[in-house]
């Protein structure tokens, strides 16, 4: 098992003609993905790359093709309507790519979905991959830009608030044999979809996830509201890294969420929250994977 | 982005949200010219304002040696005086830092008679994802401040963002204020004006402190004495207006020269300059120059589909910054090539000219190798490390061996 997706999960992507949405469309395609359609409105009928029929309509390509899941990359002054184009098509999954989406967009995204089935992870994040076990670790569900040679089929799930630190995370466990069960990107803005806990309540119940990499950053409560949960309902062992400690405050470091504002959001009440709910600190983000090996 | 206290209150304006009577003047002249027209509009009282991003103007001192960049006066040629006096001065506040600001407007404006004082500001929260309009009957005073010392005068009202800002919220806010009558109802208009205007801008803050009752000649009147604004970088695209309020000379040199190349760069005051591919890895990577007794000089992403463009003008605007005495840069090579961006180091570095400060890169990922040996083989002064720990302790050795 996994969580949100399994390699069956069949996968729309919203974007799919763009640079971007193309180049990694043929990188998911490439690991074994089911990539079963493309949406481009205006494009309805094409092929991409000769083999994903492309439609026009996201609720028209999950009638013909059966896709569950949907991975956005339009650019950010459309991401709130696609986003809501998928909810209204009644997607379990959606994965917001895009970084640059304003923020009042995303408010007014949340209150529309409130009461919806479908689960919104970003935006500004790298994805959602589940691995494979097929032949040369492939076949699994790539949605967004993680890059699969780093990645192994196992049993530690990773969520995290930044890229490149979730790609570190992952190479670092995959170089010391450990695989991976879900690894989850939650995006860097001060309004998503999924938070640290809805990942983590998942990876609790999920069989197959043996341990949790949780990687956070300053700004927000998301670290901090994952700790309280933990205190009460952790059951596996959790090993995290928050980032920013040095950050000045006031500035917005990089991403839009990233801000320590009045002195709320800092690193180290993040850190000291999530080590007095029994989470393994990493000092530094090169000694994540050990963080983890040390509590299992 | 943020903007002035006079530029807010025009924004405030277009909202129907009143401030008191004044203009802008980047001359002493224009200034004193200004302070007529209020005189002869029957105004007594001025206050002469320095126009800068940041707070504690009244407090502050200028470099100079000369006291406030809030100034009070009656007649035209004060205005003047006290405008020559701060114009093209630098203004050191508890907010500036000990560089200061560089006063290049003033607003002249009437002193409002001012009888009670409040502080209002619609923000964010992010636990809810929702605007909230926050509330105190202490103005003047540092909301932070007040929510430790007295979290009771306090009062926030959260936005259903699928009804809006209700006129009935406004109007329960006004009474929370002592409100009564006519002033009731005008307090409520302007409190929605002010909230308007947060939402339809795309703002991220808006801060009225203090929100004035003033006396006027025909009774009292609440008014906007201070305003604070800042906006959304990401929503400006469709908002040209605001974007030309954008005011360079509040903003370093070099930053303004990295949003030139679509480089997310922070200048700081250390002395490690840090080149990474990642929000989340170059705040990670400056923690690990501190922990180890460095300072970081900066925050840069070049993204994580930089090319070798990129990481040259990234390299360069580290290299401009004076105090920048070690370089490291740090790349996870996910979906770009470690080889790319290590022809991309050496391609600049030669471009640059003899680097005068030592550089250390540490490379993981993808064709890493390939990576390292482009830079062993560049026959550059480049040193290579494998982990984050090994290659900050070598950067901040380097600068201090060298020092």
């Amino acid at each position: 098992m996994s969580i949100l997706v399994t390699p069956e999960t069949r996968v729309l992507v919203q974007g799919i003609t763009g640079t971007f949405g193309a180049r990694h469309t043929r990188l998911s395609l490439d690991y074994g993905t089911r990539i079963v359609a493309g949406v481009t409105p205006g494009k309805g009928g094409q092929r991409f790359d000769g083999r994903v029929p492309i439609f026009n309509t996201v609720v028209e390509a999950a009638r013909e093709t059966g896709a569950t899941a949907s991975v956005i990359f339009v650019p950010p002054p459309f991401a709130a309507d696609a986003i809501l184009e998928a909810v209204d098509a009644a997607l379990e999954v959606v994965v917001c790519i895009t970084e640059g989406v304003p923020v009042a967009d995303m408010i007014r995204v949340k209150r529309a979905m409130e009461g919806r089935p479908t689960r919104l992870l970003g935006p500004n994040c790298p994805g959602i991959v589940t691995p494979g076990d097929g032949p040369g670790r492939q076949s699994g569900c790539r949605m967004g830009i993680i890059p699969s040679h780093i990645l192994r089929r196992g049993h530690i799930g990773v969520v995290s608030r930044s890229g490149t630190l979730t790609y570190e995370a992952i190479w670092q466990l995959t170089q010391r044999g450990l695989g991976q069960s879900t690894c989850a990107g939650i995006g860097g803005d001060p309004v998503f979809g999924t938070s640290h806990v809805d990942i983590l309540k998942m990876m609790n119940e999920d069989p197959d996830t043996h341990g949790i990499i949780l990687i956070g950053e300053i700004g927000g409560t998301s670290e901090e509201d994952a700790a309280a949960w933990l205190r009460e309902h952790g059951r596996k062992p959790v090993a995290c890294f928050v980032a920013g400690a040095s950050a000045p405050e006031g500035r917005r470091m990089g991403h839009a969420g990233a801000i320590v504002s009045s002195g709320k959001g800092t690193a180290q009440a993040k850190i000291d929250a999530l080590r007095a709910a029994g989470a393994s600190v990493a000092r530094l983000p090169s000694e994540i994977a050990e963080a983890l090996i040390r509590i299992m | 982005m943020n903007i002035h206290e006079y530029q807010a209150k025009q924004l405030l304006a277009r909202y129907g949200v009143p401030s008191p009577p004044g203009e802008v003047a980047a001359a002493p002249e224009e200034a004193g010219a200004i302070a007529d027209r209020l005189i002869a509009a029957g105004e007594k009282r001025l206050v002469v304002k320095a126009q800068i991003h940041a707070g504690g103007r009244g407090r502050g001192r200028f470099k100079n040696g000369s006291q406030g960049g809030v100034r009070l006066c009656s007649t035209a040629s004060e205005a003047a005086a006290h405008a020559r006096a701060m114009l093209g001065e630098v203004l050191v506040t508890r907010q500036t830092g000990p560089e200061g600001r560089r006063v290049n407007r003033v607003l002249v404006e009437s002193a409002s008679d001012i009888t009670r004082e409040f502080y209002l500001a619609v923000i964010l929260d992010r636990a809810i994802a929702r605007p909230v309009v926050v509330l105190s009957t202490e103005g003047g005073m540092d909301v932070e401040e007040i929510a430790e010392k007295h979290p009771e005068k306090i009062v926030r009202e959260p936005v259903d963002p699928a009804a809006g800002f209700m006129p009935y919220q406004a109007r329960k806010l006004a009474a929370r204020l002592g409100f009564t009558g006519d002033m009731l109802v005008s307090a409520s208009s302007l409190i929605v004006g002010v909230f308007r205007t947060w939402w339809e801008t795309d703002a991220t803050l808006v801060e009225i402190n203090p929100l004035c009752v003033v006396q006027q000649a025909d009774g009292h009147a609440s008014l906007v004495v201070d305003a604070k604004m800042s906006f959304d970088d990401n929503a400006l695209f469709r908002h040209p207006e605001i974007r030309e309020m954008r005011d360079l000379g509040e903003e370093s040199p070099l930053e303004i020269e990295a949003s030139e190349h679509n480089l997310s760069y922070i200048k700081l005051a250390g002395n490690i300059g840090c080149l990474v591919n990642g929000a989340g890895l170059a705040m990670a990577t400056m923690d690990i120059v501190q922990s180890v007794g460095g300072e970081p000089a900066n925050f840069l992403d070049v993204g994580g589909s930089a090319n070798k463009e990129q990481v040259k003008a990234a390299l360069k605007i580290i290299l401009k910054d004076p105090g920048v005495q070690g370089i490291w840069i740090n790349i996870f090579g996910g979906i770009m090539q470690c080889d790319i961006i290590a022809q991309g180091v050496v391609d600049a570095a030669r471009e640059i000219g003899p680097l005068e400060v030592p550089l250390v890169v540490r490379l993981a990922g993808n064709n890493s190798d390939l990576g390292n040996q482009i830079l062993r083989e560049s026959g550059l002064p480049i040193l290579s490390a494998d982990g984050m720990e090994e290659a900050a302790r070598k950067v901040v050795e380097a600068v201090t061996c060298c020092r």
